[in-house]
Protein backbone atom coordinates (compact mmCIF):
# COMPACT_ATOMS: atom_id res chain seq x y z
CA UNK A 1 0.00 0.00 0.00
CA UNK A 2 0.99 3.56 -0.07
CA UNK A 3 -0.51 6.06 2.26
CA UNK A 4 0.42 9.72 2.19
CA UNK A 5 -0.75 11.97 4.95
CA UNK A 6 0.09 15.62 5.37
CA UNK A 7 -2.54 17.33 7.46
CA UNK A 8 -3.02 20.21 9.83
CA UNK A 9 -5.90 20.58 12.21
CA UNK A 10 -6.32 23.07 14.99
CA UNK A 11 -7.97 21.29 17.90
CA UNK A 12 -7.81 24.09 20.42
CA UNK A 13 -6.09 27.44 20.77
CA UNK A 14 -2.93 25.81 22.02
CA UNK A 15 -3.08 22.48 20.22
CA UNK A 16 -2.24 22.21 16.56
CA UNK A 17 -2.14 18.75 15.05
CA UNK A 18 0.47 18.52 12.32
CA UNK A 19 0.71 15.01 11.03
CA UNK A 20 2.94 14.23 8.12
CA UNK A 21 4.08 10.84 6.98
CA UNK A 22 4.25 8.53 4.07
CA UNK A 23 4.29 4.79 4.34
CA UNK A 24 4.43 1.81 2.11
CA UNK A 25 4.90 -0.79 4.78
CA UNK A 26 2.22 -3.30 5.56
CA UNK A 27 1.70 -2.26 9.15
CA UNK A 28 2.43 1.19 10.48
CA UNK A 29 2.18 1.80 14.21
CA UNK A 30 1.50 5.28 15.55
CA UNK A 31 2.85 5.45 19.07
CA UNK A 32 2.14 8.31 21.41
CA UNK A 33 0.79 9.28 24.81
CA UNK A 34 -2.93 9.87 25.28
CA UNK A 35 -4.05 13.13 23.73
CA UNK A 36 -1.10 13.48 21.37
CA UNK A 37 -3.35 13.52 18.31
CA UNK A 38 -2.79 10.00 17.09
CA UNK A 39 -6.46 9.01 17.18
CA UNK A 40 -7.40 12.28 15.50
CA UNK A 41 -4.95 11.49 12.71
CA UNK A 42 -6.64 8.14 12.27
CA UNK A 43 -10.09 9.74 12.21
CA UNK A 44 -8.94 12.19 9.56
CA UNK A 45 -7.72 9.32 7.40
CA UNK A 46 -11.06 7.55 7.81
CA UNK A 47 -12.94 10.74 6.97
CA UNK A 48 -14.74 10.97 10.30
CA UNK A 49 -12.96 14.24 11.04
CA UNK A 50 -11.94 16.83 8.50
CA UNK A 51 -8.50 18.40 8.67
CA UNK A 52 -8.20 22.17 8.26
CA UNK A 53 -5.77 21.74 5.41
CA UNK A 54 -3.54 19.19 3.79
CA UNK A 55 -3.62 16.05 1.74
CA UNK A 56 -4.45 12.40 2.27
CA UNK A 57 -3.89 9.88 -0.49
CA UNK A 58 -4.29 6.12 -0.44
CA UNK A 59 -2.78 3.97 -3.20
CA UNK A 60 -2.72 6.98 -5.50
CA UNK A 61 -6.34 7.83 -4.77
CA UNK A 62 -6.86 11.28 -3.25
CA UNK A 63 -9.09 11.01 -0.21
CA UNK A 64 -8.66 14.57 0.91
CA UNK A 65 -7.07 17.61 -0.64
CA UNK A 66 -7.84 21.01 0.81
CA UNK A 67 -6.43 22.83 -2.21
CA UNK A 68 -8.42 20.91 -4.80
CA UNK A 69 -11.42 20.85 -2.46
CA UNK A 70 -11.57 17.09 -2.47
CA UNK A 71 -13.05 15.47 0.61
CA UNK A 72 -14.36 11.97 0.06
CA UNK A 73 -17.05 10.74 2.41
CA UNK A 74 -16.04 7.98 4.81
CA UNK A 75 -18.30 5.70 2.77
CA UNK A 76 -16.18 6.23 -0.32
CA UNK A 77 -12.77 5.87 1.29
CA UNK A 78 -12.71 2.09 1.69
CA UNK A 79 -10.92 2.38 5.00
CA UNK A 80 -12.06 0.00 7.73
CA UNK A 81 -11.96 1.39 11.26
CA UNK A 82 -11.88 -0.71 14.40
CA UNK A 83 -13.10 1.36 17.32
CA UNK A 84 -11.76 1.17 20.83
CA UNK A 85 -15.20 0.22 22.15
CA UNK A 86 -15.88 -1.85 18.98
CA UNK A 87 -19.08 0.16 18.21
CA UNK A 88 -21.16 -2.90 17.43
CA UNK A 89 -24.74 -1.97 16.63
CA UNK A 90 -26.54 -2.84 19.87
CA UNK A 91 -29.90 -3.71 18.33
CA UNK A 92 -28.57 -6.09 15.75
CA UNK A 93 -27.42 -9.64 16.29
CA UNK A 94 -23.84 -10.55 15.54
CA UNK A 95 -24.92 -11.88 12.17
CA UNK A 96 -26.88 -8.72 11.37
CA UNK A 97 -23.97 -6.57 12.48
CA UNK A 98 -21.58 -8.35 10.18
CA UNK A 99 -23.91 -8.31 7.19
CA UNK A 100 -25.31 -4.80 7.90
CA UNK A 101 -23.27 -2.99 5.29
CA UNK A 102 -23.43 -5.64 2.59
CA UNK A 103 -25.51 -5.31 -0.53
CA UNK A 104 -27.03 -8.04 -2.63
CA UNK A 105 -29.61 -10.73 -1.96
CA UNK A 106 -30.35 -11.67 1.64
CA UNK A 107 -29.23 -15.26 1.33
CA UNK A 108 -25.89 -14.31 -0.13
CA UNK A 109 -25.25 -11.72 2.60
CA UNK A 110 -26.09 -14.28 5.23
CA UNK A 111 -23.72 -16.84 3.79
CA UNK A 112 -20.86 -14.36 3.58
CA UNK A 113 -21.43 -13.28 7.18
CA UNK A 114 -21.62 -16.88 8.38
CA UNK A 115 -18.31 -17.65 6.72
CA UNK A 116 -16.68 -14.81 8.64
CA UNK A 117 -18.33 -15.89 11.87
CA UNK A 118 -16.75 -19.31 11.50
CA UNK A 119 -13.43 -17.87 10.46
CA UNK A 120 -13.09 -15.74 13.57
CA UNK A 121 -14.24 -18.47 15.91
CA UNK A 122 -17.64 -16.98 16.68
CA UNK A 123 -19.49 -20.15 15.71
CA UNK A 124 -22.87 -20.41 17.42
CA UNK A 125 -22.95 -16.75 18.41
CA UNK A 126 -24.50 -15.40 15.22
CA UNK A 127 -27.93 -14.95 16.77
CA UNK A 128 -26.66 -13.28 19.95
CA UNK A 129 -26.81 -9.57 20.68
CA UNK A 130 -23.45 -7.85 21.23
CA UNK A 131 -23.94 -7.15 24.95
CA UNK A 132 -24.09 -10.90 25.56
CA UNK A 133 -20.60 -11.34 24.17
CA UNK A 134 -17.30 -11.11 26.00
CA UNK A 135 -14.86 -8.34 25.14
CA UNK A 136 -12.77 -10.60 22.94
CA UNK A 137 -15.82 -11.91 21.10
CA UNK A 138 -17.09 -8.38 20.55
CA UNK A 139 -13.78 -7.42 19.08
CA UNK A 140 -13.77 -10.39 16.76
CA UNK A 141 -17.31 -9.54 15.65
CA UNK A 142 -16.22 -5.96 14.95
CA UNK A 143 -13.22 -7.28 13.03
CA UNK A 144 -15.42 -9.54 10.96
CA UNK A 145 -17.80 -6.68 10.23
CA UNK A 146 -14.88 -4.60 9.03
CA UNK A 147 -13.02 -7.27 7.06
CA UNK A 148 -16.08 -8.51 5.20
CA UNK A 149 -16.09 -5.15 3.37
CA UNK A 150 -12.56 -5.85 2.12
CA UNK A 151 -11.15 -2.45 3.02
CA UNK A 152 -8.08 -1.14 1.25
CA UNK A 153 -6.74 0.10 4.52
CA UNK A 154 -7.38 -1.08 8.06
CA UNK A 155 -7.31 1.48 10.86
CA UNK A 156 -7.02 0.16 14.41
CA UNK A 157 -7.63 2.58 17.27
CA UNK A 158 -6.12 1.23 20.50
CA UNK A 159 -7.56 -2.17 19.68
CA UNK A 160 -6.44 -3.97 22.82
CA UNK A 161 -6.90 -1.36 25.51
CA UNK A 162 -10.26 -2.68 26.67
CA UNK A 163 -9.17 -6.32 26.96
CA UNK A 164 -7.70 -8.04 29.97
CA UNK A 165 -4.09 -9.18 29.82
CA UNK A 166 -4.83 -12.78 28.88
CA UNK A 167 -7.29 -11.97 26.11
CA UNK A 168 -5.07 -9.21 24.85
CA UNK A 169 -2.26 -11.58 24.00
CA UNK A 170 -4.64 -14.02 22.32
CA UNK A 171 -6.14 -11.24 20.23
CA UNK A 172 -2.72 -9.93 19.29
CA UNK A 173 -1.77 -13.33 17.92
CA UNK A 174 -5.08 -13.61 16.07
CA UNK A 175 -4.73 -10.12 14.68
CA UNK A 176 -1.18 -10.83 13.56
CA UNK A 177 -2.48 -13.68 11.42
CA UNK A 178 -5.27 -11.60 9.96
CA UNK A 179 -3.04 -8.63 9.28
CA UNK A 180 -0.58 -10.78 7.42
CA UNK A 181 -3.26 -11.85 4.98
CA UNK A 182 -5.07 -8.54 4.72
CA UNK A 183 -2.09 -6.22 4.45
CA UNK A 184 -2.29 -2.56 4.94
CA UNK A 185 -2.80 -1.43 8.47
CA UNK A 186 -2.36 1.65 10.60
CA UNK A 187 -2.39 0.85 14.30
CA UNK A 188 -2.68 3.58 16.91
CA UNK A 189 -1.45 2.70 20.36
CA UNK A 190 0.16 4.07 23.49
CA UNK A 191 1.59 0.65 24.24
CA UNK A 192 5.12 0.11 22.95
CA UNK A 193 4.87 -3.67 23.30
CA UNK A 194 1.90 -3.72 20.95
CA UNK A 195 3.68 -1.55 18.43
CA UNK A 196 6.79 -3.70 18.63
CA UNK A 197 4.88 -6.94 18.28
CA UNK A 198 2.52 -6.02 15.47
CA UNK A 199 4.10 -3.31 13.37
CA UNK A 200 6.90 -3.21 10.88
CA UNK A 201 7.17 0.57 10.87
CA UNK A 202 6.51 3.05 13.59
CA UNK A 203 5.69 6.72 13.80
CA UNK A 204 6.15 8.41 17.14
CA UNK A 205 3.93 11.39 17.95
CA UNK A 206 4.11 13.92 20.73
CA UNK A 207 1.72 16.83 21.38
CA UNK A 208 0.37 16.89 17.87
CA UNK A 209 3.67 16.56 16.03
CA UNK A 210 5.19 13.56 14.33
CA UNK A 211 8.61 13.13 15.95
CA UNK A 212 10.15 10.32 13.98
CA UNK A 213 9.32 7.45 11.71
CA UNK A 214 11.27 4.33 10.93
CA UNK A 215 11.41 0.54 11.10
CA UNK A 216 10.18 -0.59 14.50
CA UNK A 217 13.27 -2.41 15.68
CA UNK A 218 15.51 0.40 14.58
CA UNK A 219 13.36 2.91 16.48
CA UNK A 220 13.79 0.93 19.67
CA UNK A 221 17.50 0.40 19.13
CA UNK A 222 18.31 3.98 18.24
CA UNK A 223 15.49 6.28 19.36
CA UNK A 224 17.63 9.34 18.66
CA UNK A 225 15.63 11.87 20.64
CA UNK A 226 14.37 12.25 24.18
CA UNK A 227 10.70 12.08 23.19
CA UNK A 228 11.10 8.89 21.17
CA UNK A 229 13.24 7.29 23.85
CA UNK A 230 10.65 8.04 26.51
CA UNK A 231 7.74 6.75 24.41
CA UNK A 232 9.58 3.57 23.54
CA UNK A 233 9.87 2.94 27.25
CA UNK A 234 13.34 4.17 28.13
CA UNK A 235 13.28 4.66 31.91
CA UNK A 236 16.58 6.43 32.49
CA UNK A 237 17.05 9.69 30.64
CA UNK A 238 19.51 12.33 31.77
CA UNK A 239 20.97 15.58 30.50
CA UNK A 240 24.68 15.23 29.75
CA UNK A 241 27.76 17.27 28.95
CA UNK A 242 30.16 16.01 26.36
CA UNK A 243 33.45 15.28 28.04
CA UNK A 244 35.34 13.45 25.32
CA UNK A 245 35.00 12.02 21.84
CA UNK A 246 33.24 8.98 23.25
CA UNK A 247 32.53 10.13 26.75
CA UNK A 248 29.78 12.07 28.49
CA UNK A 249 29.13 13.30 31.99
CA UNK A 250 25.63 12.78 33.38
CA UNK A 251 25.36 15.45 36.05
CA UNK A 252 22.20 14.38 37.83
CA UNK A 253 23.65 10.90 38.29
CA UNK A 254 27.17 12.18 39.03
CA UNK A 255 28.46 9.73 36.49
CA UNK A 256 30.96 9.70 33.65
CA UNK A 257 30.13 7.21 30.92
CA UNK A 258 31.85 5.91 27.83
CA UNK A 259 29.79 5.49 24.70
CA UNK A 260 30.29 3.25 21.73
CA UNK A 261 29.39 5.95 19.25
CA UNK A 262 31.04 9.30 18.80
CA UNK A 263 29.26 12.00 20.77
CA UNK A 264 28.22 14.76 18.40
CA UNK A 265 27.84 18.36 19.49
CA UNK A 266 24.06 18.14 19.19
CA UNK A 267 23.75 15.44 21.86
CA UNK A 268 22.16 16.83 25.02
CA UNK A 269 20.84 13.70 26.72
CA UNK A 270 21.52 10.04 27.08
CA UNK A 271 19.12 7.21 27.73
CA UNK A 272 19.70 3.86 29.37
CA UNK A 273 17.05 1.17 29.22
CA UNK A 274 16.22 -0.34 32.58
CA UNK A 275 16.96 -3.84 31.28
CA UNK A 276 20.40 -2.98 29.96
CA UNK A 277 22.21 -2.85 33.28
CA UNK A 278 24.01 -5.95 34.46
CA UNK A 279 26.02 -6.80 37.57
CA UNK A 280 29.57 -5.53 37.09
CA UNK A 281 32.28 -8.12 36.62
CA UNK A 282 35.80 -6.83 36.14
CA UNK A 283 35.01 -3.85 33.91
CA UNK A 284 37.00 -0.71 34.56
CA UNK A 285 34.60 1.84 33.13
CA UNK A 286 30.84 2.49 33.03
CA UNK A 287 30.56 0.93 36.44
CA UNK A 288 28.44 2.46 39.11
CA UNK A 289 28.11 1.50 42.74
CA UNK A 290 24.49 1.45 43.70
CA UNK A 291 22.56 2.55 46.69
CA UNK A 292 19.14 0.90 46.59
CA UNK A 293 16.29 3.31 47.22
CA UNK A 294 13.32 1.13 46.55
CA UNK A 295 12.58 -2.36 45.32
CA UNK A 296 9.47 -3.83 43.83
CA UNK A 297 8.64 -6.77 41.69
CA UNK A 298 6.57 -7.92 38.77
CA UNK A 299 5.56 -11.56 38.31
CA UNK A 300 8.73 -12.31 36.38
CA UNK A 301 10.94 -9.32 37.05
CA UNK A 302 12.66 -7.49 39.85
CA UNK A 303 12.59 -3.72 39.75
CA UNK A 304 15.25 -1.78 41.58
CA UNK A 305 15.33 1.99 41.98
CA UNK A 306 18.77 3.19 42.91
CA UNK A 307 21.11 6.15 42.98
CA UNK A 308 24.83 6.39 42.40
CA UNK A 309 26.40 5.49 45.75
CA UNK A 310 29.61 7.30 44.82
CA UNK A 311 27.86 10.62 44.30
CA UNK A 312 27.53 12.85 47.35
CA UNK A 313 26.05 16.11 46.13
CA UNK A 314 22.27 16.46 46.45
CA UNK A 315 21.90 17.35 42.76
CA UNK A 316 23.55 14.05 41.83
CA UNK A 317 20.89 11.91 43.46
CA UNK A 318 18.79 11.27 40.33
CA UNK A 319 17.13 7.88 40.57
CA UNK A 320 17.79 5.14 38.05
CA UNK A 321 15.72 2.10 37.19
CA UNK A 322 17.06 -1.38 36.81
CA UNK A 323 14.88 -4.29 35.82
CA UNK A 324 16.08 -7.84 35.65
CA UNK A 325 14.52 -11.20 35.10
CA UNK A 326 13.84 -13.44 38.06
CA UNK A 327 15.34 -16.27 36.04
CA UNK A 328 18.69 -14.54 35.63
CA UNK A 329 19.86 -15.86 39.00
CA UNK A 330 21.24 -12.41 39.83
CA UNK A 331 21.29 -10.83 43.27
CA UNK A 332 21.43 -7.09 43.74
CA UNK A 333 25.19 -6.52 43.40
CA UNK A 334 27.50 -3.85 44.76
CA UNK A 335 28.10 -2.40 41.35
CA UNK A 336 26.27 -2.32 38.02
CA UNK A 337 27.75 -2.15 34.58
CA UNK A 338 26.30 -0.55 31.48
CA UNK A 339 27.84 -1.47 28.14
CA UNK A 340 28.88 1.53 26.03
CA UNK A 341 26.84 0.28 23.07
CA UNK A 342 23.71 0.35 25.24
CA UNK A 343 23.97 4.05 25.92
CA UNK A 344 21.47 5.84 23.71
CA UNK A 345 22.64 9.22 22.50
CA UNK A 346 19.73 11.62 22.31
CA UNK A 347 18.94 15.05 20.96
CA UNK A 348 16.21 17.07 22.69
CA UNK B 1 -81.61 7.85 38.70
CA UNK B 2 -81.65 8.50 35.03
CA UNK B 3 -80.90 5.66 32.64
CA UNK B 4 -77.35 5.32 31.32
CA UNK B 5 -77.07 7.27 28.13
CA UNK B 6 -73.70 8.44 27.04
CA UNK B 7 -72.66 10.06 23.79
CA UNK B 8 -69.67 8.04 22.61
CA UNK B 9 -68.78 10.37 19.75
CA UNK B 10 -66.29 12.51 21.76
CA UNK B 11 -64.38 9.35 22.70
CA UNK B 12 -64.18 8.20 19.10
CA UNK B 13 -63.27 11.65 17.83
CA UNK B 14 -60.56 12.00 20.45
CA UNK B 15 -59.04 8.59 19.66
CA UNK B 16 -59.15 9.28 15.93
CA UNK B 17 -57.64 12.72 16.40
CA UNK B 18 -54.88 11.59 18.73
CA UNK B 19 -54.00 8.65 16.48
CA UNK B 20 -53.82 10.76 13.33
CA UNK B 21 -51.89 13.47 15.15
CA UNK B 22 -49.29 11.08 16.57
CA UNK B 23 -48.47 9.70 13.13
CA UNK B 24 -47.78 13.20 11.82
CA UNK B 25 -46.02 14.27 14.99
CA UNK B 26 -43.82 11.19 15.10
CA UNK B 27 -42.36 11.63 11.64
CA UNK B 28 -42.14 15.41 11.78
CA UNK B 29 -40.65 15.31 15.27
CA UNK B 30 -38.03 12.69 14.41
CA UNK B 31 -37.20 14.50 11.19
CA UNK B 32 -36.81 17.84 12.98
CA UNK B 33 -34.81 16.21 15.77
CA UNK B 34 -32.43 14.68 13.27
CA UNK B 35 -31.96 17.96 11.44
CA UNK B 36 -31.39 20.02 14.58
CA UNK B 37 -29.10 17.41 16.16
CA UNK B 38 -26.95 17.47 13.02
CA UNK B 39 -26.60 21.27 12.99
CA UNK B 40 -23.05 22.45 13.53
CA UNK B 41 -23.65 26.07 14.48
CA UNK B 42 -24.63 26.47 18.11
CA UNK B 43 -26.54 29.69 17.54
CA UNK B 44 -28.63 28.20 14.76
CA UNK B 45 -29.32 25.23 17.00
CA UNK B 46 -30.50 27.44 19.84
CA UNK B 47 -32.77 29.61 17.69
CA UNK B 48 -34.29 26.70 15.80
CA UNK B 49 -34.76 24.72 18.98
CA UNK B 50 -36.49 27.71 20.55
CA UNK B 51 -38.92 28.07 17.67
CA UNK B 52 -39.72 24.36 17.58
CA UNK B 53 -40.31 24.25 21.34
CA UNK B 54 -42.51 27.33 21.39
CA UNK B 55 -45.87 25.53 21.08
CA UNK B 56 -45.05 23.74 24.34
CA UNK B 57 -44.46 26.88 26.37
CA UNK B 58 -47.00 29.20 24.76
CA UNK B 59 -50.54 29.17 26.13
CA UNK B 60 -52.46 26.76 23.88
CA UNK B 61 -54.87 29.55 22.98
CA UNK B 62 -51.98 31.56 21.57
CA UNK B 63 -50.83 28.55 19.55
CA UNK B 64 -54.43 28.17 18.40
CA UNK B 65 -54.51 31.84 17.48
CA UNK B 66 -51.49 31.41 15.24
CA UNK B 67 -52.97 28.29 13.68
CA UNK B 68 -56.15 30.24 12.96
CA UNK B 69 -54.13 33.07 11.48
CA UNK B 70 -52.37 30.68 9.12
CA UNK B 71 -54.99 28.02 8.41
CA UNK B 72 -58.16 30.09 8.86
CA UNK B 73 -60.22 30.96 5.81
CA UNK B 74 -58.46 34.32 5.61
CA UNK B 75 -55.03 32.97 6.51
CA UNK B 76 -52.49 32.39 3.72
CA UNK B 77 -52.56 28.59 3.79
CA UNK B 78 -56.26 28.36 4.58
CA UNK B 79 -57.13 30.71 1.72
CA UNK B 80 -54.92 28.77 -0.67
CA UNK B 81 -56.60 25.48 0.26
CA UNK B 82 -60.08 26.94 -0.14
CA UNK B 83 -59.26 28.63 -3.46
CA UNK B 84 -57.53 25.71 -5.12
CA UNK B 85 -58.90 22.58 -3.47
CA UNK B 86 -62.14 23.87 -1.96
CA UNK B 87 -60.97 22.41 1.34
CA UNK B 88 -61.82 24.29 4.47
CA UNK B 89 -59.56 23.38 7.36
CA UNK B 90 -60.86 25.62 10.12
CA UNK B 91 -63.71 24.13 12.17
CA UNK B 92 -63.41 20.71 10.54
CA UNK B 93 -62.26 17.43 12.03
CA UNK B 94 -58.89 17.93 10.32
CA UNK B 95 -58.43 21.06 12.42
CA UNK B 96 -58.52 18.98 15.63
CA UNK B 97 -55.68 16.88 14.20
CA UNK B 98 -53.79 20.02 13.25
CA UNK B 99 -54.16 21.47 16.73
CA UNK B 100 -53.22 18.23 18.51
CA UNK B 101 -50.22 17.72 16.24
CA UNK B 102 -48.98 21.27 16.65
CA UNK B 103 -49.24 21.19 20.44
CA UNK B 104 -47.74 17.71 20.91
CA UNK B 105 -44.96 18.22 18.36
CA UNK B 106 -42.43 19.77 20.80
CA UNK B 107 -42.70 16.80 23.18
CA UNK B 108 -41.90 14.39 20.38
CA UNK B 109 -39.18 16.57 18.93
CA UNK B 110 -37.43 17.20 22.23
CA UNK B 111 -37.48 13.57 23.37
CA UNK B 112 -36.29 12.36 20.00
CA UNK B 113 -33.53 14.93 19.85
CA UNK B 114 -32.32 14.08 23.35
CA UNK B 115 -32.33 10.39 22.53
CA UNK B 116 -30.57 10.86 19.20
CA UNK B 117 -27.89 13.01 20.74
CA UNK B 118 -27.25 10.29 23.31
CA UNK B 119 -26.45 7.72 20.65
CA UNK B 120 -22.76 6.79 20.71
CA UNK B 121 -21.30 8.76 17.79
CA UNK B 122 -18.89 5.89 17.16
CA UNK B 123 -21.87 3.77 16.02
CA UNK B 124 -22.58 6.28 13.28
CA UNK B 125 -18.92 6.61 12.38
CA UNK B 126 -18.54 2.86 12.25
CA UNK B 127 -21.53 2.60 9.93
CA UNK B 128 -20.05 5.31 7.73
CA UNK B 129 -16.66 3.63 7.42
CA UNK B 130 -18.48 0.41 6.56
CA UNK B 131 -19.98 2.26 3.63
CA UNK B 132 -23.61 2.35 4.75
CA UNK B 133 -25.67 5.12 3.10
CA UNK B 134 -26.87 7.93 5.37
CA UNK B 135 -30.57 7.03 5.29
CA UNK B 136 -29.77 3.44 6.18
CA UNK B 137 -27.55 4.57 9.05
CA UNK B 138 -30.40 6.65 10.41
CA UNK B 139 -33.14 4.04 10.17
CA UNK B 140 -31.04 0.98 11.02
CA UNK B 141 -28.50 2.32 13.50
CA UNK B 142 -29.31 5.72 15.03
CA UNK B 143 -33.07 5.41 15.44
CA UNK B 144 -33.07 1.87 16.87
CA UNK B 145 -30.35 2.88 19.34
CA UNK B 146 -32.42 5.88 20.38
CA UNK B 147 -35.64 3.89 20.49
CA UNK B 148 -36.44 4.00 24.22
CA UNK B 149 -36.28 7.79 24.25
CA UNK B 150 -38.10 8.16 20.97
CA UNK B 151 -40.86 5.78 22.08
CA UNK B 152 -41.27 7.58 25.38
CA UNK B 153 -41.56 10.85 23.49
CA UNK B 154 -44.18 9.30 21.22
CA UNK B 155 -46.26 8.12 24.16
CA UNK B 156 -46.09 11.53 25.83
CA UNK B 157 -47.00 13.26 22.60
CA UNK B 158 -49.95 10.90 22.13
CA UNK B 159 -51.21 11.63 25.64
CA UNK B 160 -50.81 15.35 25.10
CA UNK B 161 -52.71 15.15 21.81
CA UNK B 162 -55.51 13.28 23.55
CA UNK B 163 -55.83 16.03 26.13
CA UNK B 164 -55.57 18.98 23.78
CA UNK B 165 -58.15 21.67 24.54
CA UNK B 166 -57.06 25.26 24.04
CA UNK B 167 -55.78 25.29 20.49
CA UNK B 168 -58.52 22.88 19.40
CA UNK B 169 -61.26 25.16 20.64
CA UNK B 170 -59.65 28.07 18.81
CA UNK B 171 -59.30 26.51 15.36
CA UNK B 172 -61.69 23.56 15.41
CA UNK B 173 -64.40 24.93 17.63
CA UNK B 174 -66.73 22.74 19.61
CA UNK B 175 -69.07 21.15 17.11
CA UNK B 176 -70.82 18.12 18.60
CA UNK B 177 -70.14 14.93 16.65
CA UNK B 178 -67.54 16.65 14.52
CA UNK B 179 -64.88 18.49 16.46
CA UNK B 180 -66.00 17.92 20.03
CA UNK B 181 -63.17 15.89 21.57
CA UNK B 182 -63.20 14.53 25.11
CA UNK B 183 -61.77 17.62 26.83
CA UNK B 184 -64.21 19.83 24.96
CA UNK B 185 -67.07 17.51 25.80
CA UNK B 186 -66.17 17.70 29.49
CA UNK B 187 -66.07 21.46 29.29
CA UNK B 188 -69.43 21.61 27.50
CA UNK B 189 -71.14 19.24 29.94
CA UNK B 190 -69.90 21.18 32.94
CA UNK B 191 -70.92 24.46 31.30
CA UNK B 192 -74.40 23.01 30.75
CA UNK B 193 -74.54 21.80 34.36
CA UNK B 194 -74.47 18.07 33.51
CA UNK B 195 -71.92 17.05 36.08
CA UNK B 196 -72.87 13.36 35.80
CA UNK B 197 -72.07 13.21 32.09
CA UNK B 198 -68.86 15.12 32.71
CA UNK B 199 -67.89 12.50 35.31
CA UNK B 200 -68.21 9.73 32.75
CA UNK B 201 -65.94 11.50 30.31
CA UNK B 202 -63.49 12.34 33.07
CA UNK B 203 -63.29 8.68 34.07
CA UNK B 204 -62.66 7.68 30.46
CA UNK B 205 -59.87 10.19 29.99
CA UNK B 206 -58.25 9.35 33.34
CA UNK B 207 -58.30 5.68 32.34
CA UNK B 208 -56.78 6.41 28.96
CA UNK B 209 -54.07 8.57 30.44
CA UNK B 210 -53.25 5.96 33.05
CA UNK B 211 -53.00 3.21 30.47
CA UNK B 212 -50.69 5.35 28.37
CA UNK B 213 -48.33 6.10 31.27
CA UNK B 214 -48.40 2.48 32.43
CA UNK B 215 -47.56 1.35 28.92
CA UNK B 216 -44.66 3.75 28.81
CA UNK B 217 -43.30 2.45 32.10
CA UNK B 218 -43.73 -1.11 30.93
CA UNK B 219 -41.67 -0.42 27.81
CA UNK B 220 -38.97 1.24 29.87
CA UNK B 221 -38.72 -1.73 32.21
CA UNK B 222 -38.73 -4.15 29.29
CA UNK B 223 -35.98 -2.10 27.72
CA UNK B 224 -33.81 -2.18 30.82
CA UNK B 225 -34.18 -5.92 31.21
CA UNK B 226 -33.04 -6.56 27.66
Amino acid sequence: MSLRVRIKKRLSKSFLLESEFETSSCCLGILGASGCGKSMTLKCIAGIETPDEGLIALNGRTLFDSRKKINLKPQQRRAGYLFQNYALFPRMTVLENISAALGGPRKQRREAACAWIERLGLGGLGAQYPHRLSGGQQQRAALARMLIREPELILLDEPFSALDACLREQMQILLQDILETHGDVVLVTHNRDEAYRLCSEMLVMESGKALKKGPVREMFRRPGSVGVARLTGCKNICAVQRSGEREVYASSWGLSLRTAEKVGGEITHIGIRAHDFEPAARQSHNVLPLKVRRKSEDPFEHIVLFTNAAAQAPEEQGELWWKYSKYSGWQVPQKLYIAPENILLLVP
Amino acid sequence: MKPFEMDFSPILISLKTASAAIVATFFLGVFAARRVAALKSRQAKMVLDGILTLPLVLPPTVAGFFLLAVFGVKGPVGKFLVDFFSVKIAFSWEATVLAAAAISFPLMYRSARGALEQVDPNLVYAAKTLGMPEWKIFWKVSLPSALPGVAAGGVLAFARGLGEFGATSMIAGNIAGKTRTLPLAIYSEVAAGNMEAAYDYVIVIVLFSFIVVAAMNYFTVLEKRK
